[in-house]
């Protein structure tokens, strides 16, 4: 039974080993199957969707800073939305809706983990490509397509989806509720559809590819962490956004087929709509069944990317390598069962409430044990603080000041009190958003040279980047904490109808002065990216002294990765600063790393992590 | 067949690198994992069901008064016999299907083809018996009438045997025209228009003395609850709104709507996924037919659709199960 399959995938080894066809630009640029080429759309994509979603945040935290100021950008970029410069209210739910929903999916969770999952799974488990070269494409280019239709639902005439990025009915559901839940609602529907089916593809990819395509000797224990966070990523992606598409498809029979899925009593301009029997909150549950998973999709592979850099960086073997592994299946785990935890005033039992509150807590625990193990791994280390280090350490501060408040907010009798406030804003913007981010930003820096064949980003700038976005992100979401407890509700257009929350103002003021702040550093970044693609000096080989098998590696890309065979695994990826046995130099005298390529030499214990 | 590149393996190594631990080519693992997907898509919409039955608990329709109703045998109460066909037929064509599969590893091309067309053949019969199904019950049984409330009024007489609109209801009593466009400048866009209107259907009922009503909730043998007949002509005058004849996304003569919508939706679904099977398995077929399996030296994808229309099956296992049988 096996033996065929066997049988094809050595044809296919061989196959890339004698490829000297020369791919046409299309093959090579648009519809590749190599992927390194893939990863580069993927993370080319989800950059410039990156760039739309924080333009989108700078609109609306303007709007919140000066509510009473007319601003012509307004007008330049919303139009009609934004006449005489004052932000129409319907596109400032608009905007944070659609801000939302490209931040999670489309630049962290496809352009994060579509990105590094498609560069580093083949090159670090030392395979020639992914499983299937041809579904990858596909995977791709269904994400570019879903990309499009998101964009172009800014365009419609009665606006983009405007019911928050967890488009709850009946307001996503009923186009005569808001003008944002007709044609730019069906749309957002149609484009996660294609997400979905897009995400599916590249997980059942990434998983197959892991299983089945690791090189000799790599066995799971020898995985470098990084693959390991992408392929528990990819389980949970499998397990959690098949029923995302189920609660979208009935919320599609919901709008355009008249079923009551979702819809009981409702009046609408008067009148009553025929529905009955259905329930929001079932939306609710269905929707969190994948929400709360998708937070450990976005945050995993960064946990994964950083741990790599890390280690890497701090020259020395990362700490707990068995616990790291653990902790990322205990989370994955845990976060398909903590779902209620979003909501607990949906009008819940408090019994069911408080069960989720527990299964919620026992997350800090495999949480704790990753933070515990960066800052031992960090410990006393080596450090080399270039840019995807700093980010790398960036993450673990962030990772930790986010999640101490999602003990509060996951406990149900707290939670009352800041709910659906600015500290849910802050808490899952840090624990999240910047945290993925930073995990983002760290393989840019540390697998670019890997990307475009050897060019390195210039440090400098990188540095700028860092400190910049460090300093400004805390300074835009760290106040947030306090006007939240103040009781600041999120959603709100403005905030001046409230004489409460006036001495709040100026602390809005000041965290949107930070949003430009932080903002305007991102462009140096993306200065920094392009100019080096084409600019950037070319570096060594290993130029980070790495373990990993991407680096043993040519700096020209060929399909296959390697032109000779295959190198095979002898040693976990963290041989870092290792001791030989007389503890009277490295194992290779000289040099503080031993790649997983490296045999046991002679005067080396072999370790049993 | 089985001497491999993972004849290597021993205990120890299984997971050890350069080679298939699970013992299964990727395309087949991943069939497998394509399938937890889809799963997962069917539990939620399962879940979902589950969820708005259990609000409706008290009276949620009862299957085997719903589903009656046999091709050919017309006014004959056979209820779940026509979907235990149906049911049987697909687990048949899962049974051809293994035996297809198990010929492909025999590499008994005649066995195969033969095999694979009686799964299409199984796999056709079955959609053409959810078309049949969905006929039935969106065409109705006896009528109902539909309260202010939007809760259903069925009728019965004194003997308990239900009973028809038709036989009771007196037309011609009012007329009242369908709106059309080409009646009036402006009208409420409106379906179309049952046999009777509930104004003939409420005098029939008070000139025929041996009918009673019997309403959506279950009593505490979990049957239907009867009014009786002076309750019966009150609720009838006070509550009744419209006649309702079948089911449809916004009305349903059997109960709440939400079983209809459910009922289209969920077996849609997976008619959709049984008509996508027999597309495939079409294409497969042919495939066979033209040699490409014998000339790749096996028949891999013939194991790979197989699992692919078990999953489908099994999946039927549990729709049939949770609409009918419970």
């Amino acid at each position: 039974m096996s033996a065929h399959a066997a049988n094809i995938d050595h044809a296919h080894d061989e196959d890339h080993g004698h490829h000297h066809h020369e791919p046409t630009f299309i093959e090579k640029y648009i519809f590749s199957t190599d992927h390194k080429m893939i990863s580069k759309q993927y993370l080319i994509t989800g950059l410039i969707m990156g760039i739309i979603g924080i333009a989108m945040s700078l609109l609306f935290r303007l709007q919140l800073a000066w509510p009473d100021h007319n601003f012509t950008v307004y007008e330049v970029l919303l139009g009609d939305w934004g006449k005489d410069g004052v932000m129409d209210p319907n596109i400032y739910l608009a905007l944070v809706t659609i801000h939302g929903t490209i931040m999670v999916f489309f630049v962290l969770t496809a352009g994060l983990s579509g990105t590094f999952s498609n560069l580093l799974i083949p090159l670090q488990i030392g395979a020639r490509d992914m499983a299937s070269g041809f579904l990858n494409m596909v995977s791709y280019w269904l994400f570019f397509v879903s990309s499009v239709i998101m964009v172009l639902s800014l365009f419609v005439e009665s606006g983009p989806a405007a019911a928050g990025w967890t488009i709850y009915p009946p307001l996503s559901a009923l186009p005569d509720s808001i003008p944002a839940s007709g044609m730019g609602m069906t749309l957002w529907l149609v484009s996660m559809a294609i997400f979905i089916a897009s995400s599916l593809l590249g997980s059942l990819n990434y998983i197959v590819t892991v299983i089945n395509l690791r090189t000799k000797g790599m066995s799971m224990t020898r995985l470098p962490l990084t693959i390991w966070a992408f392929f528990v990523t990819a389980i949970i992606g499998v397990v959690s956004f098949p029923v995302l598409l189920s609660a979208a498809l009935m919320l599609i029979m919901d709008r355009s087929f008249g079923t009551s899925f979702f819809l009981s009593d409702i009046y609408i301009g008067g009148e009553v709509l025929h529905n009955s029997g259905g329930s929001p909150v079932l939306f609710e549950h269905l929707f969190w069944f994948l929400g709360h998973p998708e937070v450990y999709i976005v945050l995993l592979p960064a946990l994964g990317i950083t741990s790599e850099i890390i280690s890497t960086n701090a020259r020395k073997p990362i700490f707990g390598y068995r616990a790291m592994v653990a902790s990322i299946l205990a989370i994955a785990f845990l976060s398909t069962i903590v779902w209620g935890h979003h909501m607990f005033i949906s009008g819940m039992n408090p019994f069911l409430g408080s069960v989720f509150t527990f299964t919620t807590l026992l997350i800090a625990i495999p949480s704790a044990v990753k933070a515990f193990n960066y800052i031992t791994t960090l410990w006393k280390g080596n450090l080399q603080f270039n840019p995807a280090m700093l980010f790398s350490i960036g993450l673990v501060s962030t990772f930790i000041s986010g999640g101490l408040t999602g003990i509060i907010l996951g406990d149900s009798t707290l939670d009352i009190n800041v709910h659906d406030t600015y500290f849910v804003v802050a808490h899952f913007h840090l624990v999240m958003g910047i945290s993925a981010l930073y995990g983002l930003f760290a393989g840019v820096y540390h697998w670019f040279p890997k990307m475009f064949e050897g060019k390195m980003m210039n440090k400098n700038l990188g540095y700028v980047h860092f400190w910049v976005t460090v300093i400004g992100a805390y300074g835009i979401f760290f106040p947030m904490h306090f006007i939240g407890m103040a009781g600041l509700p999120r959603r709100y257009y403005t905030n001046t109808a409230f004489p409460y929350f006036d001495d709040l103002a100026d602390v809005n003021v000041a965290i949107t002065i930070f949003a430009f702040i932080t903002a305007s550093a991102q462009l140096v970044f993306l200065y920094n990216f392009v100019s080096s693609i084409f600019y950037g000096k070319v570096g060594e080989k290993n130029p980070w002294k790495s373990n990993t098998l991407e680096w043993t590696t040519e700096h020209k890309h060929i399909h296959g990765n390697w032109a000779g065979a295959i190198p095979h695994v002898h040693r976990w990826p963290y041989d870092y600063s290792k001791l030989n046995k007389d503890e009277s130099d490295y194992v290779i005298p000289g040099q503080d790393f031993v790649p997983q390529h490296i045999p046991l030499q002679e005067n080396e214990e072999e370790m049993h992590h | 067949m089985s001497t491999t590149v993972t004849s290597t393996d021993t205990g120890e190594n299984t997971w050890g690198g350069g080679n298939q631990p699970l013992r299964a080519s990727y395309g087949k693992l991943m069939m497998w994992f394509f399938i937890v997907s889809d799963a997962l898509t069917f539990s939620g919409f399962l879940a979902a069901y589950g969820f708005s039955r259990f609000k409706f608990i008290d009276s949620w329709p009862i299957a085997d008064e719903v589903f009656t109703h046999f091709p050919g045998l017309h006014g004959v109460n056979a209820p779940m016999y026509y979907v235990a066909f149906m049911t049987f037929i697909l687990i048949m064509s899962s049974v051809t299907m293994v035996l297809a599969v198990d010929a492909g590893h025999h590499m008994n091309k005649k066995k195969v083809t033969f095999y694979m067309f009686l799964t299409i053949i199984g796999g056709a019969i079955f959609v053409g018996s959810q078309a049949w199904e969905w006929a039935t019950f969106i065409q109705g049984d006896y009528g109902a009438v539909e309260t202010k409330g939007g809760k259903i009024l069925q009728f019965q007489n004194v003997d308990g045997e239900r009973v028809a609109l038709s036989e009771f209801a007196i037309a011609g009593v009012s007329e009242r025209e369908q709106h059309l466009k080409k009646n009036g400048v402006w009208y409420y866009e409106e379906g179309t228009p049952t046999t009777y209107n509930i104004e003939e259907v409420k005098a029939g009922f008070v000139a025929n003395p041996d009918l009673l009503i019997r309403v959506q909730e279950l009593n505490e043998k979990g049957e239907k609850i009867v009014l009786n007949r002076e309750e019966s002509l009150a609720k009838i005058n006070r509550d009744a709104v419209g006649v309702v004849e079948g089911a449809n996304l916004y009305h349903n003569e059997y109960g709440t709507p939400l079983f209809a919508d459910f009922f289209f939706f969920i077996t849609g679904f997976h008619g959709f996924h049984v008509f996508s099977g027999v597309v495939i398995n079409i294409i497969i077929f042919f495939n066979v037919l033209l040699g490409t399996y014998e000339r790749r030296g096996h028949y891999e994808m013939v194991e790979k659709v197989g699992l692919y229309w078990h999953f489908v099956d099994l999946v039927w296992v549990f729709v049939f199960t949770f609409f009918y049988l419970v």
